[in-house]
C-alpha cells in the first residue's frame, strides 16, 4: 500500500493530534473516508471471504448446537468429574475479550484520550459481538435450553425464585447488565454518524433505514450538550460495570472450594486478564482492518504503540497473578493446592500450562522494544500468542483443577469432542461474521469524534472571550 | 409571503471559530430563539448560546437510585418473604450477596435513564424537523457549521435579521420553511 509508511509526526504539529492522525485532513475528507466504506466503496474482495468464512462457520455452529438440542450434552465432552469443560473456558474467554471494548470507549473517554477516537466505535462493536458469543455457552451448557428463562426472576406458578446467594445468578445478571449497557453505548454513540450516513446516503432505502436509526438527529448545539452530558454518564456507569462483570465471572470459581479456584487475587486478575484478552483482539482486528481499507492515517503507528504498552502492562499484571496462584498455594500448606500447582507443571495438561505461561508472560516481553512495538507483523504475531495463550490460560484454570481435585479414586481426564471444537469455532465464525457486516454497514471509526480532534476543530480562547 | 410558513432564518459558516462569533453576536443582539448546529460537540457553542441544562445529571441519578432499590428489594422480597430458604446454612437475609444483583441493577436503570433521559430531553427521535427543509443544511453533519434564528423570535424582523446575519460573515443566508 502506498500509503502505508507511517511518518514520525512533524514537531509543529498540535499535541492533541500528534501521530493520531496523519496531516493534511479536514472535515469534508475525513468524514467521506469513513462514510465512503459503509456508503460507496467497492467492497473489497477480502471481504467477501471472511464474511463468507464466517458465514460457513456459523452454520456450522448452528448445526453443532442443533445437534446437541436433540441429542443433550453428552455429545459434549464433559462429564464427571470436568462438568465444566470448553463451554466455560469460551464462555470466560470471549467475556474477556469483550472488556478491552468498554475499556476503550469508556475509561479511555474519562481519562480524555484523543487516540482512542479512532479505535472505540469497532472496540465496542468487538466487545457486543463477543458477548454475543459468551454467552450461548452458558445458555447452552444448562443443558435444557429452552428453560433458560427460568433463571430471570419473574413470578411463576412454581413459585420458586432463583439463588440471589449464588454466583451463578450473579453471572445472570452481571453479563445481561453488561450486554445491554454495551449495546446502548455503542448506539448512542453511534447517533451523529447515522446522521451522517443520513445525510450522506444516495440510495433510497439507506436514506430510509439511516435516517430512522439516527432518530432526527440534527447536531443542534442544546442536543449536543446533553449528548455529552449523556456520554460522559454512560462512560462512568461503565466504567464500574466492566470491572464488576469478570469479578463476578471469577467469583463463579473463587466461591468454590476446588483447589486453584479458592483464591482471593481471582477478581483483579481476571479483569487485567479480561483486559489483555480484548486488547490482544483489538489488535488483532484493527492491524488487518487498517490494511483493508487503507485506513493507516487514522489507525496510526501511534495507536498500535499505545496498545502494545497497554498489552505489555497488563500482561505483567497477569504474570503477577500466575506468580501469586503459585506462591499461595505453596504458602497456605495445603496439600491439595499444592498438588494443584504440582500438577499444572507436571501434570496430563503440563502442555497447556507450560505453553501458556510462554505466550502470556514470556513471549510479550518482547513489547518492551520500541522496534517491536513499531513493526506491525510482530504486533499482529504477538496478539495473536496471548489469544491463544488467554484461551489456555482459562483452560488451565477449569480442566487442570476438576480433573485432580481431592480424592484420587474421584479424579478423571477430559476431552474435547468434535462437538466442542466446531461450537468454539462456530462462534469465531459468528463473531467474524457479525464484525465484518457491522464494518461494510456501518461507520467503523467514531467519524464525529475524528472531527473533533482535527486541528480545524479547535475554537481559540482569546475569539472565544471577545 | 405568500405560501408555506416561515420557520426562520439560516446562515451557514465555514468553521467553528464563525460559528461560536456569530452565536454570541447574535445573543447580544438580542436574540433568543435561536440553535446553531455543527457537526461535533464544540464546548464553546454550549457557553454562546448559554445552556445550562442540569436535568440529565439528576435524571441519571434518580434511575440509579431506583434500579439499587429495586435490586435489592427484589433479592430481600424473595429470598426473605416470599420463598425463605436456607441454602449452604446462609441467613435468609443474604446482605452481602444482595449486593452484586443490586450493583447490576443500579447501572442497568442508571444507564437506561442517561440514554432515554438524554433523547427525552432532545426530543428525540423527531422524525420531521423544518431545518431540514434547507437543501444545504446535509452538511451539517459533515463540515458546515449552521445559525439559525427562529421567525417566533421577539425581535426577529425578516429583512432586519437577514441583514444582520449577512453582517456576520457567512457564505449564505437562507429562509428555512416551516
Amino acid at each position: 500500500m502506498a500509503d502505508a509508511a507511517t511518518p514520525t509526526p512533524p514537531a509543529e504539529k498540535p499535541a492533541t493530534t500528534t501521530g493520531i492522525l496523519a496531516p493534511g485532513y479536514s472535515f469534508t475528507t475525513l468524514t467521506d473516508k469513513i462514510a465512503s466504506i459503509a456508503l460507496s466503496r467497492r467492497t473489497p474482495f477480502v471481504w467477501f471471504i471472511g464474511a463468507g468464512v464466517g458465514f460457513l462457520l456459523t452454520m456450522m455452529l448452528l448445526t453443532a448446537l442443533t445437534w446437541l438440542l436433540f441429542r443433550g450434552i453428552g455429545i459434549w465432552g464433559v462429564n464427571q468429574p470436568v462438568g465444566w469443560g470448553f463451554e466455560i473456558v469460551n464462555f470466560v474467554w470471549w467475556i474477556g475479550i469483550g472488556h478491552a471494548g468498554t475499556l476503550i470507549s469508556a475509561i479511555l473517554l474519562l481519562l480524555r484520550q484523543p487516540w482512542r477516537n479512532s479505535i472505540n466505535r469497532f472496540a465496542e462493536a468487538m466487545t457486543i459481538f463477543a458477548v454475543a458469543c459468551a454467552g450461548i455457552y452458558p445458555a447452552f451448557h444448562t443443558g435444557r435450553p429452552w428453560l433458560d428463562y427460568w433463571l430471570i426472576p419473574y413470578p411463576n406458578s412454581m413459585g420458586m425464585w432463583p439463588n440471589f446467594r449464588s454466583p451463578l445468578i450473579w453471572d445472570v445478571f452481571a453479563v445481561s447488565t453488561y450486554a445491554t449497557v454495551s449495546l446502548l453505548f455503542w448506539y448512542v454513540g453511534m447517533i451523529p454518524d447515522l446522521a451522517t450516513l443520513r445525510d450522506r446516503a444516495k440510495k433510497l432505502w439507506a436514506k430510509i433505514i439511516y435516517g430512522m436509526l439516527a432518530m432526527g438527529w440534527r447536531g443542534s448545539a442544546r442536543h449536543w450538550s446533553r449528548y455529552e452530558t449523556a456520554s460522559l454518564l454512560l462512560a462512568g456507569l461503565a466504567t464500574p460495570l466492566v470491572v464488576s462483570v469478570h469479578t463476578v465471572v471469577s467469583f463463579d470459581f473463587a466461591a468454590g472450594i476446588v483447589p486453584g479456584w479458592h483464591a482471593t487475587i481471582f477478581p483483579p486478575y481476571f479483569v487485567a486478564g479480561a483486559i489483555y484478552a480484548g486488547f490482544a483482539m483489538v489488535m488483532t482486528l484493527a492491524i488487518p482492518l487498517r490494511k483493508l481499507y487503507g485506513l493507516e492515517d487514522l489507525i496510526t503507528m501511534k495507536h498500535l504503540d499505545n496498545m502494545a504498552k497497554i498489552l505489555l502492562a497488563t500482561g505483567l499484571i497477569v504474570g503477577y497473578g500466575y506468580v501469586v496462584e503459585a506462591f499461595m498455594s505453596y504458602y497456605s500448606g495445603n496439600t491439595y493446592e499444592r498438588f494443584m500447582i504440582w500438577n499444572r507443571l507436571h501434570g496430563p495438561y503440563k502442555h497447556a500450562y507450560w505453553a501458556l505461561l510462554f505466550c502470556n508472560l514470556v513471549m510479550p516481553q518482547a513489547l518492551w522494544f520500541r522496534k517491536v512495538r513499531r513493526s506491525v507483523p510482530w504486533l499482529f504475531v504477538i496478539a495473536m500468542v496471548v489469544n491463544v495463550g488467554m484461551w489456555l490460560e482459562r483452560y488451565v484454570i477449569v480442566v487442570v483443577s476438576l480433573s485432580r481435585d481431592f480424592l484420587p479414586s474421584s479424579w478423571g481426564l477430559y476431552k474435547a469432542t468434535v462437538f466442542d471444537w466446531a461450537t468454539f469455532i462456530g462462534t469465531i465464525g459468528l463473531f467474524l461474521a457479525l464484525m465484518f457486516l457491522f464494518i461494510r454497514l456501518l461507520p467503523m471509526i467514531s467519524i464525529f469524534e475524528m472531527r473533533a480532534i482535527l486541528p480545524e476543530a479547535k475554537v481559540r480562547e482569546e475569539e472565544a472571550e471577545a | 409571503m405568500s405560501g408555506p410558513k416561515l420557520y426562520g432564518l439560516m446562515a451557514e459558516f465555514e468553521n467553528p471559530q464563525d460559528l461560536v462569533e456569530a452565536t454570541r453576536r447574535a445573543r447580544e443582539a438580542g436574540f433568543t430563539r435561536l440553535d446553531a448546529y455543527s457537526p461535533y460537540p464544540i464546548e464553546a457553542l454550549t457557553e454562546a448560546l448559554d445552556i445550562h441544562d442540569r436535568k440529565l445529571p439528576a435524571v441519571v441519578l434518580g434511575g440509579g437510585i431506583l434500579g439499587g432499590l429495586c435490586g435489592y428489594a427484589l433479592c430481600y422480597w424473595t429470598t426473605v418473604v416470599n420463598y425463605p430458604l436456607v441454602v449452604g446454612g446462609k441467613p435468609y437475609h443474604s446482605a452481602p450477596a444482595f449486593i452484586v444483583p443490586t450493583f447490576e441493577t443500579t447501572i442497568l436503570f442508571a444507564a437506561f435513564a442517561a440514554v432515554l433521559g438524554m433523547l427525552g430531553l432532545n426530543g428525540l427521535p423527531m422524525p420531521y424537523h423544518p431545518v431540514f427543509n434547507s437543501p444545504r443544511f446535509a452538511l451539517a453533519s459533515r463540515d458546515r457549521f449552521f445559525l439559525c434564528i427562529e421567525a417566533r423570535d421577539p425581535r426577529f424582523d425578516h429583512d432586519e435579521t437577514w441583514a444582520f446575519l449577512t453582517k456576520l460573515g457567512p457564505r449564505v443566508v437562507m429562509d428555512v420553511e416551516e
